[in-house]
């Protein structure tokens, strides 16, 4: 089972420079667990506790994945994931 | 050192008028690795405020995929303070998630004036950098 991950640059040092990796899993959760078994450090970047990170924007195939599941989302084989950080920011 | 067009400039600028009082915001895609930008992007303020700005993350997922597909990348990234300076601050600073971009600041504070600088941003450290405006 092949789930393709997208990894924004500011990401790519968790993987070796690599612009996508694969993993496996039944859900996002499960998917980001089996990421960061092989690139230790990962999944925090984008989980804090047991929620996606406000500003770190997941989408499985072209929609967020926080209106779809969020960490529950199922996927399967064939479906691409793409992280990318959110652009934001503010006068403070 | 950013090195951008008069005419790009100008629509930075005139962007973040049109939107004053609200926080304008935008990039500039450019080939990948050329550190030149040349596709202005307006982007919708999702916040719509005053005081923050944040991309719709629909329209960012499109944007990004389009310039991954014509082997661009975001070389400025922009944004307007309407009443404060034209520098980063500290939620820009922990935000700032494309460290190959110039951050460019234009604050709208002193309308009809505008100040605009821009920044690069690497590991949650500023660097001030010179522009270049080529005509």
């Amino acid at each position: 089972m092949a789930i393709e991950v997208r990894i924004p640059t500011i990401l790519r040092s968790y993987t070796g420079g690599a612009k996508a990796v694969e993993g496996s899993g039944a859900t996002l959760d499960e998917l980001l667990d089996n990421l960061d078994a092989a690139h230790g450090g990962l999944r925090e970047r984008l989980v804090d506790g047991e929620k996606l990170r406000r500003f770190v924007n997941v989408y499985l195939n072209d929609e967020d994945v926080r209106f779809l599941g969020g960490l529950e989302t199922p996927v399967k084989d064939g479906d691409t994931v793409t992280v990318l950080p959110a652009v934001a920011g503010g006068s403070r | 050192m950013l090195t951008i067009s008069r005419a790009l400039y100008e629509k930075i600028i005139e962007h973040a008028r049109k939107d004053h009082p609200d926080e304008a915001c935008g990039i500039i895609a450019g080939p990948e690795g050329s550190d030149t930008p040349t596709r202005f992007i307006p982007m919708l303020n999702a916040a719509r405020s005053p005081t923050f700005y944040e991309f719709d993350s629909g329209e960012q997922f499109r944007v990004w995929r389009e310039m991954a597909d014509a082997d661009e990348e975001a070389v400025v990234v922009y944004h307007s303070h309407t009443a404060t300076q034209a520098y980063p601050s500290r939620t820009d600073i922990s935000y700032a998630g494309e460290p190959q971009a110039h951050y460019v600041l234009v604050s709208t504070r002193d309308e009809p004036a505008t100040e605009f600088r821009s920044y690069r941003i690497i590991d949650g450290k500023v660097t001030e950098e010179p522009v270049q405006i080529s005509e």
